[in-house]
């Protein structure tokens, strides 16, 4: 059964088309890489999966969730959706291990032992167990982005969500992002991934989705969608990017 | 008989200017709290309370202090509200710091960036929570150098209650000068006290904005 499906997503910003009825099914465990141009749609529709940004028509299903307006339908599908975004968006004010603690306590209602122990849990699994009395200002933007995926861990989302989060980072930091990012594949968790890395697509993706002009132009697992695009569209695309 | 401005005519300018440490307290604090309201509901998603907000921001702006306080000890009255000048004059300065008050914290909430209420939203927070938690302690601290800023204004602004009969610093100057008839004494000493009150209040923004930048740069 997917865990992710929408169907027939529309979506516009006043006369601008962003999103032309994009339909995806992901199964569990899947990660799915979403790449093509800016302004092809691509990170709307992954805002559009955890409710930042609202559907004009079309249905979304996430983790058994659908998609409705209203606070408290939203909140429900969120604590099963997690988000990492590009600028890392760490709460300043708060070190390492409060970032982390916060929604589990909140939301969950979670004592603050137990949510500590989360925290250097998930805060073990991306290498960065003694980061936790750290405030965000005196990390590298990596690890900063680590702490990010950490904190959306905490609570034990069923789905994930990437918004081309290595795309602020210097190159030298992406790998170590990338390397948590496969490990939380392998472990079987479901993703989806806007992102601009295609050697990481290329090898960690089960499933790789081109945006173009608000739909889905092409898709398919890496080795063909990389070694045989079917489109001119895409093969221009992958001409200009590889 | 004519007074000379002499040490003890200093002394009764300081007693006097504890009352404009008073009221320029209770100004703040009344201000404050209702400033708070106001910047609360300026940012919120109900249409009517932004609204409110805004026209109790712009209304009050848009008007004097001195009218603000003549509505409140003057007008009210009429109303059968009749107050004692000291606290109709912590009224009026309420009124009016709250405007101010409300309209700085409004900007300094919405300078928080949209991501860190995003990054909230997506981590499940109830609209409040994303208030309390992320907005408003990171709003607070950019919140700091103009409200000390602002509390400048109230010292000098409270010299208005004079026209109603508050005995604070201003009142104070001018019912030493009926006696003494030394102006320059006088009023150079009134100046005096309130520069005193004021200065420490200047340097304390000017440190506090510096430290902000600082932070902002590492």
């Amino acid at each position: 059964m997917p865990v992710v499906v929408a169907e027939d997503v529309r979506k516009s910003f006043g006369s601008l088309t962003v999103l032309d009825g994009v339909s995806l099914s992901v199964s569990e465990g899947e990660l799915i890489a979403v790449i093509g141009r800016s302004g092809s749609g691509k990170s709307t529709f992954l805002r559009c999966l955890n409710g930042l940004e609202t559907p004009d028509s079309g249905q979304i299903i996430v983790a058994g969730h659908a998609l409705a307006p209203g606070e408290e339908a939203l909140r429900a599908l969120r604590q099963d959706v997690g988000m990492v975004f590009q600028s890392y968006n760490l709460f300043p004010h708060l070190t390492v291990g409060k970032n982390i603690e916060l929604a589990p306590r909140l939301v969950k209602k979670i004592g603050k032992a137990e949510a500590a122990d989360i925290a250097r849990s998930v805060l073990a699994e991306v290498g960065l167990a003694e980061k936790y009395d750290a405030f965000p200002e005196q990390l590298s933007g990596g690890q900063q982005q680590r702490v990010a995926i950490a904190r959306s861990l905490a609570m034990r989302p069923k789905v994930m969500l990437f918004d081309e989060v290595t795309s602020a980072l210097d190159p030298e930091l992406t790998g170590e992002v990338l390397k948590v990012m496969e490990g939380l594949s392998r472990s079987g968790m479901t993703m989806l991934l806007v992102t601009h890395e295609m050697a990481f697509a290329r090898k960690a993706a089960s499933r790789v989705v081109y945006f173009h002009q608000g739909r889905i132009h092409e898709q398919g697992p890496p080795e063909e969608f990389f070694g045989a695009p079917k489109t001119p569209e895409l093969q221009q695309f992958l001409g200009a990017v590889l | 008989m004519i007074r000379s401005f002499g040490p003890a005519e200093f002394t009764f300018l300081v007693e006097a200017a504890r009352w404009t440490v008073l009221l320029s307290l209770l100004a703040f604090i009344g201000g404050g709290v209702i400033g708070m309201v106001v910047a609360l509901m300026r940012v919120s998603r109900n249409a009517m309370l932004r609204n409110i907000a805004a026209g109790w921001i712009s209304v009050v702006q848009g008007t004097p202090v001195l009218i603000v306080l003549f509505l409140v000890f003057y007008g009210l009255p009429f109303l059968g509200l009749r107050f004692p000048p000291l606290v109709a004059a912590a009224l009026g300065m309420t009124v009016y710091a709250s405007a101010f008050l409300g309209d700085i914290w409004r900007g300094c909430i919405e300078a928080v960036p949209r991501q860190q209420w995003e990054a909230a939203s997506s981590l499940a927070l109830k609209p409040a929570q994303r208030m309390i938690y992320v907005v408003l302690p990171q709003a607070v601290r950019l919140a700091v150098p103009p409200t000390v800023g602002f509390m400048v204004q109230i010292v000098k602004n409270t010299s208005v209650a004079s026209i109603i009969g508050f005995v604070e610093l201003t009142r104070a100057g001018t019912l030493m000068n009926n006696v003494t008839f030394q102006p320059f004494w006088v009023f150079g000493s009134v100046a005096l006290l309130y520069f005193a009150m004021c200065w420490p209040l200047s340097v304390m923004s000017q440190r506090l904005e510096r430290r902000l930048h600082a932070g902002r740069r590492s």
